[in-house]
C-alpha cells in the first residue's frame, strides 16, 4: 500500500510538467493541462491500489491526462458545437511520440509561461510550484502562509491574465533570453530561500518540501539550458546549502550556525555534485565568461564546504569572492555577509564599523541586527549585544533562530 | 491581438515636450511593421466633460471622471501577435514619448 502510493508520487512528480507542457501547447489552455493532469493523478491514486501499479506508470498517467482532456474537450464541445479541438487531440496516438526535444521544449515553455514578467512575483511563484511543480493548492499555500482560497484566486487571476493579455507559450527570443532566465532563476531562487529559512511561526523552520522542489526544476532547467552558468551557479548554491540541511536545526529545535555545524554530517554526496558545477564555472571564468550572481554565491559556499574544520575556512577567498559580488549585486545584505568575512580576518572592531554604516538601510531587516549582536559580545560591548539581540529576536521570523538568538542573548554576562 | 496602450503622465512630474520627432520615427516603424492601428494625443484633462445618461435626464459633469495625479496623455491600438511584442515595443514606446505605457488587451 506504501509502495503504490509511493509510485504514485514519483510518476505525478517525474511527469507532472510533461504532461501540463504538452497538453497547454495541444490544446493551448493551461486551466484545461491542469485539470486533466490532475484527474489523471486522482485516477492513479483511485484505481493503483486495486489494479496494481502499471508496467509504465508515467505513460499510464499520460495517456490518462490526454483521454481526461479529450473528454473535458467533448464535453464543452457538445455545449458549443465546435469539434476541432478534440479532433487535433484524437487524431494523436495515445502516448505521443514526440520528436526529441519537444518535450523538453514544452516544459521550458510552460516554465518562462509561469515566470513571465507581467505576472507579479508571488503569482509567479504560486503558478510555478502548482504547474510545473504539480504542488497542489493546499500545499502551496501551506508554504507561503496564506489561505487557500487566496492561493486559489492567485492561480486563477494569473491563469486569467495569460488568457486575456496572451502572454505566450513559448521559449522567449534569443534577445529576451538572458533576462528571461534569471526572472525564472529568481522565482526558483525564492522558493529554495523560504524552504530554507521558513519564516512562519507555524511551520518547521526548514521546509525540505519546498527546498527539494526548488532543487528539482532548478535541475530541469539546468538540464534544458545546460550552457547557462548562471542556472548551473544556482543549482551549485541550493546543492551545498542542501547538503547542510539535517546540521542546520538542533535535536532541540534551535539554528546552528556554520561555524557549529557538524561538518562530518553533511551530505558529501550533494557537496561533490556542487563542488563539481562550481568547477565548471571557474573553467568558464578562466576562459573569459564573466560569473554572474548565482555563480559567485555558489563559490562562496563551496569554499565553506571544503573546510573540514570551521577554524579551515579561507576567509581571504570569502572576501576576494564578496568583492567580486559587490558590483553585480550591490545590495547592503551582500554588504552585510562581506563584513562578517571582514570580522574574521580584521576582527570584529573593523567588521562593525562597516555594518554600522547599513544601519539605515538594515534597520528592519533581523540578520543586520543579529550581525551587530554577535560583534558587540566579541568585543565585550555586553550591553549593547543585549539590545541588538533584542531587536533582532523582534524581528525575526524564523522559530529556529529565534530559539538560537534567545540562548545567545541570555548566555551575555 | 488587439491591445490598448496608454501613454500616462503625470502631472507632478511631467515627461519631456519634446519627444515629438521621436514619437514620429517611432510610429513610422509602427506602420511599416504592420503592429499600428491607431494613435492620438489627448488634449488636457481640463477639456473633459464626464455625461451620465443612466438617470432620469442627462448629467453633465465638467473634467475627466476621476481626478489623479497621473492620467492619460495619449493612446496607441496596436495589432501584435502576443504579450512579448507587444511589451517590446512598448518599451520602446515608454523611451519614445519619455512617459509610462500601459499595456492592456482589447476583450
Amino acid at each position: 500500500m506504501a509502495d503504490v502510493r509511493a509510485a504514485v508520487t514519483r510518476a505525478h512528480h517525474e511527469e507532472w510538467a510533461r504532461i501540463v507542457a504538452t497538453l497547454t501547447r495541444r490544446c493551448g489552455d493551461l486551466d484545461l493541462a491542469e485539470e486533466a493532469a490532475a484527474e489523471a493523478s486522482a485516477t492513479a491514486v483511485e484505481r493503483w491500489p486495486a489494479e496494481g501499479v502499471p508496467p509504465n506508470p508515467g505513460a499510464w498517467l499520460t495517456t490518462t491526462a490526454h483521454r481526461k482532456a479529450i473528454d473535458r474537450i467533448r464535453r464543452e464541445n457538445k455545449r458549443d458545437g465546435k469539434h476541432q479541438e478534440a479532433q487535433t487531440l484524437w487524431d494523436d496516438p495515445a502516448v505521443p511520440a514526440e520528436p526529441p526535444g519537444a518535450i523538453e521544449d514544452d516544459r521550458l515553455r510552460l516554465l518562462f509561461t509561469c515566470c513571465h514578467p507581467a505576472l507579479a512575483m508571488p503569482a509567479r511563484v504560486a503558478l510555478t510550484l502548482r504547474m510545473v511543480g504539480g504542488l497542489t493548492v493546499p500545499e502551496i499555500a501551506r508554504a507561503f502562509l496564506v489561505t487557500e482560497t487566496t492561493l486559489g484566486q492567485r492561480i486563477t487571476r494569473a491563469k486569467a491574465k495569460i488568457k486575456a493579455a496572451r502572454i505566450p507559450y513559448r521559449i522567449p527570443a534569443a534577445e529576451d533570453l538572458p533576462a528571461r532566465v534569471t526572472g525564472v532563476l529568481a522565482v526558483l531562487y525564492l522558493v529554495f530561500n523560504e524552504g530554507y529559512l521558513a519564516t512562519g511561526p507555524g511551520t518547521d523552520p526548514v521546509r525540505r518540501d519546498l527546498t527539494a522542489e526548488a532543487i528539482r526544476l532548478t535541475r530541469l532547467i539546468r538540464t534544458l539550458l545546460p550552457e547557462d552558468g548562471e542556472a548551473a551557479g544556482l543549482l551549485a548554491l541550493m546543492l551545498l546549502a542542501e547538503a547542510r540541511r539535517t546540521t542546520r536545526v538542533s535535536a532541540s529545535g534551535e539554528l546552528v550556525t556554520l561555524d557549529e555545524q557538524d561538518r562530518g554530517s553533511w551530505d558529501t554526496t550533494l557537496i561533490a555534485e556542487g563542488h563539481r558545477l562550481v568547477r565548471e564555472r571557474l573553467t568558464a571564468a578562466a576562459a573569459g565568461i564573466a560569473p554572474g550572481r548565482y555563480q559567485i554565491l555558489a563559490a562562496i559556499n563551496a569554499v565553506h564546504t571544503s573546510a573540514r574544520d570551521a577554524r579551515d575556512t579561507d576567509w581571504a577567498q570569502i572576501l576576494a569572492l564578496y568583492d567580486q559580488l559587490l558590483p553585480l549585486d550591490p545590495s547592503p545584505v551582500v554588504a552585510l555577509n562581506r563584513a562578517i568575512a571582514v570580522a574574521e580576518l580584521d576582527g570584529p572592531e573593523v567588521a562593525l564599523a562597516s555594518v554600522d554604516r547599513l544601519a539605515d538601510r538594515l534597520a528592519g531587516y533581523h540578520a543586520y541586527h543579529a550581525t551587530r549582536a554577535d560583534l558587540l559580545r566579541r568585543l565585550g560591548r555586553s550591553q549593547e549585544s543585549r539590545a541588538a539581540y533584542d531587536r533582532a529576536i523582534d524581528l525575526a521570523g524564523n522559530t529556529a533562530e529565534i530559539a538560537y538568538l534567545t540562548r545567545r542573548r541570555d548566555q551575555l554576562g | 491581438m488587439r491591445y490598448l496602450v496608454s501613454v500616462i503622465d503625470d502631472k507632478s512630474n511631467p515627461g519631456s515636450t519634446d519627444r515629438q520627432p521621436a514619437i514620429n520615427a517611432f510610429n513610422e516603424r509602427l506602420i511599416a511593421e504592420g503592429y499600428w492601428v491607431f494613435a492620438g494625443g489627448l488634449a488636457g484633462t481640463d477639456a473633459a466633460t464626464v455625461i451620465d445618461n443612466r438617470g432620469e435626464q442627462a448629467m453633465v459633469t465638467d473634467g475627466p471622471f476621476v481626478e489623479s495625479k497621473e492620467y492619460l496623455a495619449g493612446i496607441w491600438v496596436w495589432e501584435v501577435p502576443d504579450l512579448d511584442v507587444a511589451l517590446t515595443l512598448a518599451a520602446e514606446a515608454s523611451k519614445a514619448c519619455d512617459r509610462k505605457i500601459e499595456v492592456r488587451p482589447f476583450s
